[in-house]
């Protein structure tokens, strides 16, 4: 076996205490950070849901012809802000009146003539569901000669966006917050980790060994507790997931992408935490 | 091989460890450094293994330019050396032989040589037969046989023992210190700090004597003299 490796496992075997107890540090530090990035992860989830109602209703001067109306209805759908664009006629609008509205079926049932215009509902893509991008898709559907009225609900979506950079800012800061904490703390217990074999390195540089080899094992052990840290994070939250999903609600995962990014992001605090003390501790001593 | 000329060395806080030390180690030597605590042995070793800078004046060792070292010439040269200290310095969590193996580990010694190098040199310092214990496993006379062993391995061209039995009883310090004229004498030149005047009377060997950071003595040079000074 490589040096550097059988180096950085017997530090575990001798120190098996310490060793469990970073690895415990850096795993809790990486929990809150993951349940908060859970709990942002989930709320953005919630509001990508209700941004799906982001609609534009255009309703339709009545006998408007229906070839003006499936070419307009191509148009719109042209537009690079648009997802899709789906007509709805007079008559399946009375029928969703029907479905939707229970209580007032009595009502419709004693109609004369249907009321209900006939209608373009538009739905923008994803990226273009904001206050902005409403109002001038909302000005482009007023232009066309047929169009009688432009419904989109202008409070509501701007309360969405106002609730979108509210949750951005304090995902932003808060997941820092904790971020920078986590760094501090797992610094910290790596450091310790390599003050606790001072004396170790001492010996070493006075046998001749180069800095580059004292070095090497600290990294790797650095990197690789970070790493179980990281590991045991994404278990400790899976397991908070499961709980909150059988109990509270029903909630999202991260990603494969995002466990993977908590994981590489304990081992490079590891790493970097371990180089950064070892390299103190070299010009020191 | 070991050359001081006019070096001085300042303490961190202001004032002098060294003051104009001079004076000239050849090879397969044997130099007892001597001198009150204080006087400035310990600070003429850690210039020669390059643990601390020259303030001023010129230190060369087996090659090596003290000025001119950069740190990645610092193990280069501490290779050359073998070292031993009054504390031993020995890792608790390693055998004695691990101990020893260690030394030639973090040189990069071909693996497969080193069991046998290292029974070698634990079979020269007598404790072939403890290779498996551990430091608290030995007395003090064996920890320091251990750390002897550790710094012969590399085939040093000089031994520094720095106090080596400031440590240990009057049986343990013969032992070591015969164990040490063993060693000088098949080739090793050996600079002993020491303030056991005792031992630096029994040997016909060279004394050079510091007081307050200046060499006072030295017997290469100096008349001799019946003793080192009280």
């Amino acid at each position: 076996m490589n040096l550097t490796v059988r180096e950085s496992l017997i530090a575990f075997r001798r120190a098996p205490l310490l060793s469990a107890l970073s690895v415990t540090t850096i795993a809790f530090s990486l929990f809150v950070v993951g349940l908060f990035g859970l709990v942002a992860v989930n709320l953005q989830h919630a509001l990508q849901d209700v941004a799906e109602r982001v609609e534009i209703v255009a309703y339709l001067l009545p006998g408007t012809p229906i070839e003006s109306i499936t070419l307009a209805e191509k148009d719109i759908e042209a537009f690079p802000e648009v997802q899709s664009a789906a007509y709805v006629s007079e008559d399946s609008a009375l029928a969703r009146a029907h479905a939707e509205l229970v209580e007032f079926r009595d009502v419709l049932q004693e109609l004369e003539r249907n009321p209900l215009p006939a209608s373009i509902e538009v739905k923008l893509k994803p990226r273009f569901r904001d206050v902005d991008h409403v109002n001038e898709v909302a000005d482009r559907l007023r232009g066309f000669g047929f169009v009688d009225d432009v419904r989109f609900g202008r409070d509501w979506v701007e309360k969405l966006d106002r609730l979108r950079g509210i949750a951005a800012a304090v995902g932003l800061v808060v997941g820092a917050a904790f971020a920078v904490v986590a760094i501090i703390i797992i610094g910290t217990t790596i450091r310790m980790a390599v003050l606790q074999r001072s004396r170790e390195i001492a010996i070493m540089r006075l046998v001749g060994a180069t800095n580059g080899f004292i070095r090497r094992p600290f990294l790797l052990q650095g990197a690789i507790k970070g790493m179980l840290g990281g590991l045991v994070a994404i278990g400790l939250s899976y397991g908070a997931y499961t709980l909150i999903n059988r109990w509270l609600i029903h909630a999202a995962f991260f990603s494969k992408e995002q466990a993977v990014a908590i994981v590489g992001f304990g081992t490079l605090i590891g790493l970097f935490g371990s180089a950064a003390s070892v390299g103190r501790h070299l010009r020191r001593v | 091989m070991i050359k001081f000329t006019n070096v001085f060395k300042a303490f961190p806080k202001g004032g002098l460890a060294l003051k104009d030390v001079s004076f000239h180690i050849a090879k397969g030597e044997f130099v007892f450094l001597t001198g009150h605590s204080g006087a400035g042995k310990s600070t003429v070793l850690k210039l020669i293994y390059a643990e601390e800078p020259v303030t001023s004046g010129e230190v060369r060792v087996s090659g090596f330019n003290a000025a001119e070292l950069r740190p990645r010439d610092v193990p280069m040269l501490r290779r050359r050396l073998g070292i031993v200290f009054q504390d031993f310095r020995l890792l608790e969590d390693r055998t004695a032989e691990e101990n020893v193996a260690f030394a030639l580990e973090v040189t990069g010694a071909r693996r497969s040589s080193i069991p046998a190098r290292v029974m070698r040199v634990l079979t020269q310092v007598g404790l072939a037969a403890k290779a498996q214990a551990y430091p608290r496993e030995l007395s003090g006379g064996e920890q320091q046989r251990v750390a002897i062993a550790r710094a012969l391995v590399n085939e040093p061209t000089v031994l520094l023992a720095d106090e080596p039995t400031g440590n240990l009883d009057e049986r343990a310090t013969r032992g070591v210190f015969q164990l040490l004229r063993d060693i000088n004498a098949s080739g090793t030149a050996v600079v002993m700090a020491t303030h056991d005047l005792d031992l630096v009377r029994q040997a016909p060997y060279r004394v050079i004597e510091l007081q307050e950071g200046a060499l006072v003595y030295d017997s290469a040079v100096d008349e001799p003299r019946e003793a080192a000074s009280p």
